[in-house]
């Protein structure tokens, strides 16, 4: 017998009585509009939000990080001086300035929802010291329960919720920004 | 195989008086943010009891979400491997990397495949084993385990972390600021990411649905070794099976708030399918699981998400330090699984609690552990597992308090005794509540004494 056929006949000859799979309610949301309870949940964890500025995001990203020299932008609509259309995962490592645009955003935990193809690369949001993403306002749903609703929109091979930059607390429970991944996590609300 | 004497082992860390101290107040302040947390979100309490009704429906149906899983993983792409144990996991995994002719892995913590103790095991066999992890990095440095399922180095202070790195990787001896040590791990370990040649991680989740594996983590290392390497490898155990993406919701609002008292991670991420041209392969392992399945009074402990606030709360764990447990899994949740792989060797662990209920109380999945632990110490009585001096403290125990008349007896002439005892009867080693404490004044009578002469004419009025 398979060590895979050996698992499932002791799982299914152990298996206790069936217990039924509960419907999940909806819960009802916090007070205030979702833009603002966003702006605090990614706040809270460590990043940035800033409106879009009228001279344009390339400007806002020299602003903000006026020593960065390489600037990977995956978002359509900033152009960085890092071509990615054939960079592999590790050719990512100088990148100080990654720019991607997310697909939408949670308000409870100031979480964006990223995949494989907002990144192009998926190195891309990890292996730079900086992230700039930029979300659409009015794409920011309540709450996990809806942004998990609706299960096609974790269809792609990769996705993630980033919220707020990497960090650890490892050492005597002293919070650090930029463990690993990303050192700061902007969010510019900017519709596309 | 030798019983991991808690007491005994525990006694080093309380000898440790700083560790100590910071070790208790660094725990129950995740605790108290947990509560915050909790207490924030009207429905708790509803999702406490959804994610247990969830659980327990996954686990009353796991051959056919197992089955799901799989199907959708191949599908997906991946390679799908089963694991009936830890030495049939070690061996799976050293035949990828091998085929593959990989040499250097990275990898995310894992509780798995440390029960697994995985890396002993590849190390031997010419592999080089990197835990990314900060907590996970330096206890493998300084050739520990963990000593918590999310935090692993907590029982370490900022001058250990000190002297375990600059023995390790050369970093200046003198200077203990954390911001320092996190970076100099930082700068030692990208590297690593670039050039290995496999990944791998576990799993906080695994969807039937859409054979999607879902990794909540804080530092970015676990998507770090993830995307680098062109070989991906996640070890999962049979319970982390939920049965939709819909259920995330559920679960991933209550984990981090339930861990650390944060909303939710910083990265939860979703590893669906390989890159193109890379591998993903998904190694389930049982390992006892299915077994324990079978187990009654037990088979509940399967519903556990790894959170540790059952740790944080316990007012022993918080005292004795997770490497006190000699175990991979400490704390109550440790108490509870460990008897299942060695009823022996971790006997006496079901006697490190207080049955306070508090871990109950926090278990953001509603295990019953208190009441689990209880029943561990009914079967390791019934198998006379106990150890001597217990037995007979028991069995005196037992006699006493089952008769009204000899305990007010042993009462009222221990309270009178007390006083007068010489030291080596009351703090010897029949007396495990004289370690490590003084016991303190008796009173100079008894309730008993106290309510006859107060209280026991009022009920006649």
């Amino acid at each position: 017998m398979s060590s895979r056929d050996e698992i499932l006949a002791r799982v299914r000859r152990n298996q206790p009585a069936a217990v039924a799979l509960p419907s999940l309610p909806v819960f009802a949301q916090p007070a205030g509009p979702a833009i603002e309870r966003f702006k605090a949940g990614v706040t809270r964890m460590g990043g940035k939000v800033v409106d879009p500025p009228a001279d344009g995001i390339e400007a806002l990203v020299e602003r903000l990080f006026p020593d960065a020299k390489v600037i990977a932008s995956a978002a359509t609509e900033v152009r960085g001086n890092r071509a990615l259309a054939k960079a592999q995962p590790a050719d990512l490592a100088d990148v100080d300035v990654g720019i991607v645009r997310a697909l939408f955003g949670v308000a409870e935990t100031g979480s964006v929802w990223l995949t494989d193809r907002q990144f192009g690369v998926d190195s891309l949001g990890f292996l730079a010291q900086h992230l700039v993403v930029l979300l659409d306002p009015t794409r920011i749903v309540g709450s996990l329960h809806d942004a998990y609703r609706d299960a096609g929109a974790f269809d792609a091979r990769y996705g993630v919720f980033m919220t707020g930059p990497s960090a650890t607390a490892d050492i005597e429970g002293i919070l650090i920004h930029g463990a690993q991944g990303v050192r700061s996590l902007t969010v510019v609300l900017a519709a596309p | 195989m030798k019983r991991i004497d808690h007491s005994e082992a525990s006694s080093k860390f309380i000898k440790a008086t700083d560790h100590l101290d910071f070790h208790d107040k660094r725990l129950w302040d995740l605790r108290q943010k947990r509560d915050r947390e909790s207490g924030a979100l009207p429905e708790w309490e509803a999702l406490r009891s959804l994610a247990s009704a969830i659980k327990e429906h996954t686990l009353t149906h796991l051959s056919q979400y197992l089955e799901e899983f799989e199907r959708n993983a191949v599908k997906n792409g991946a390679t799908v491997h089963w694991a009936t144990d830890a030495a049939e996991h070690n061996q799976v995994v050293y035949d990828i990397l091998r085929s593959r002719g990989a040499r250097t892995l990275v990898k995310a913590k894992s509780m798995l495949t440390d029960e697994c103790e995985m890396r002993p095991f590849l190390t031997n066999r010419g592999i080089e084993v990197m835990e990314t992890d900060l907590g996970e990095r330096i206890q493998q440095l300084d050739d520990e385990p963990p000593s918590h399922i999310v935090v692993p180095a907590v029982h370490k202070l900022r001058g250990d972390v000190a002297r375990v790195f600059a023995d390790t990787l050369g970093t200046d001896r003198k200077n203990s600021d954390v911001h320092y040590l996190a970076e100099s791990q930082r700068r030692h370990t990208r590297p690593y990411f670039l050039k290995a040649d496999a990944g791998m991680t576990g799993a906080n989740f695994a969807v039937a649905e859409t054979g999607s594996v879902v990794v909540c983590t804080n530092e970015g290392n676990a998507d770090l070794s993830v995307h680098l390497p062109n070989l991906y490898i996640a070890c999962i155990g049979i319970e982390k099976i939920i049965p939709r993406i819909e259920h995330l919701g559920v679960f991933v609002r209550m984990l981090s708030r339930s861990a650390l008292g944060s909303p939710i991670t910083q990265l939860t991420s979703h590893f669906r399918a390989p890159r193109k041209g890379t591998q993903m392969h998904i190694v389930l392992v049982d390992n006892g699981r299915a077994e324990r399945l079978g187990m009654a009074d037990f088979w509940y402990s399967l519903k556990c998400i790894r959170c540790g606030a059952c740790m944080n709360t316990c007012p022993v764990y918080r005292r004795s330090g997770g490497l006190s447990y000699g175990a991979t899994y400490s704390g109550p949740i440790g108490v509870i699984i460990d008897p299942t792989f060695n009823l022996r060797k971790y006997s006496a662990l079901p006697f490190a609690s207080t049955l306070n209920g508090s871990c109950t109380h926090v278990c953001p999945v509603k295990i019953n552990i208190h009441e689990q632990i209880y029943k561990w110490r009914e079967v390791i009585a019934a198998r006379h597992q106990l150890p001597f001096v217990k037995q007979e403290a028991m069995r005196v125990a037992g006699k006493v308090l089952s008769s009204p008349k000899l305990y007010r007896a042993a009462v009222e002439t221990t309270g009178a005794g007390i006083e007068h005892l010489p030291r080596f009867m009351m703090y010897n080693k029949l007396n495990a509540w004289g370690r490590q404490r003084e016991v303190p004044t008796a009173p100079p009578y008894t309730f008993r004494q106290w309510y006859l002469k107060n209280r026991a004419d009022r009920g006649k009025k």
